[in-house]
């Protein structure tokens, strides 16, 4: 049996630790994209395409954006929890950010395994 | 010997515009703004980014909408919002490990991330979008 204690310590640990983590790897990937970006200077659709056409790229890119997304939903979470003060209309705008950011994902995916 | 009942009576006068914030509360409500910017935005970001990779007729139309002088002070502003957000993030992981959390340090990087930000979004601006 579970009994949440939802006040003190560690209560909000798992966001705060998800926000910090995603926060690394889209710096890091930043930093990388950045790197390959100058690198192959692609400048029209041919270099860009083919810019994300390396497994290893894509793969490293779906990690951004899985990435971006929780970040997302922990920051999104907090301004809401800041300044929705009705539980209902709080609810239901935390459900809508949910299952739009659930949405992107699956549209990230596909855009970078249609390729 | 000061009079308490006349201190009660004296005029509250909060100035709550950004501009007066302390240098570290202005990083701070920037980086909330530029992070709701991104989120909001990140609807049309996906959608060019789908169209760039789709196809050459449709990369040209991404890039024809991007390049309209609106949508470039659109990017411009999401540029600078990227561009905030990840250098103020960058100092909140400093101030997560106890680094730079006296006021001095804590004022200096701020205007650090404030000054960094506007200067790589004017810098990569213009190399990107003009």
């Amino acid at each position: 049996m579970v009994s949440r204690v939802v006040v003190g310590a560690h209560y909000g640990l798992g966001g705060w630790l998800v926000q910090r983590i995603s926060a690394v790897v889209m710096a890091v990937y930043t930093i990388a994209f950045a790197v390959a970006f100058v690198a192959a200077k692609p400048l029209d659709h041919a270099g860009w395409k083919a810019l994300f056409s390396p497994g290893w790229m894509r793969v490293a890119t779906l990690l951004f954006f899985v990435s971006l997304f929780l970040h997302a939903w922990v920051g999104m979470r907090d301004i809401l929890m800041d300044y929705i003060k009705p539980t209902g209309l709080r609810l239901a705008l935390e459900v809508a950010v949910i299952l739009t950011l659930v949405g992107y994902a699956g549209w990230a995916f596909q855009i970078l395994w249609r390729i | 010997m000061p009079d308490a009942s006349l201190k009660k009576k004296r005029p509250l006068w909060y100035n709550l515009s950004p501009l007066n914030l302390p240098l570290p509360g202005l990083v701070s409500i920037l980086h909330r703004i530029s992070g709701a910017a991104l989120f909001l935005l990140l609807f049309w970001l996906l959608g060019l980014f789908d169209a760039s990779l789709a196809s050459p007729d449709r990369f040209a139309a991404a890039k024809a909408t991007a390049t309209h002088p609106l949508a470039k002070l659109v990017l411009l502003g999401l540029l600078w919002a990227f561009l905030h957000h990840l250098f103020a993030g960058i100092r909140y992981l400093f101030l997560d490990v106890h680094q730079g959390v006296d006021l001095p340090a804590a004022r200096a990087t701020s205007v650090g991330v404030l000054a960094t930000s506007l200067v790589l979004t004017a810098v990569l601006g213009w190399a990107l979008l003009w």
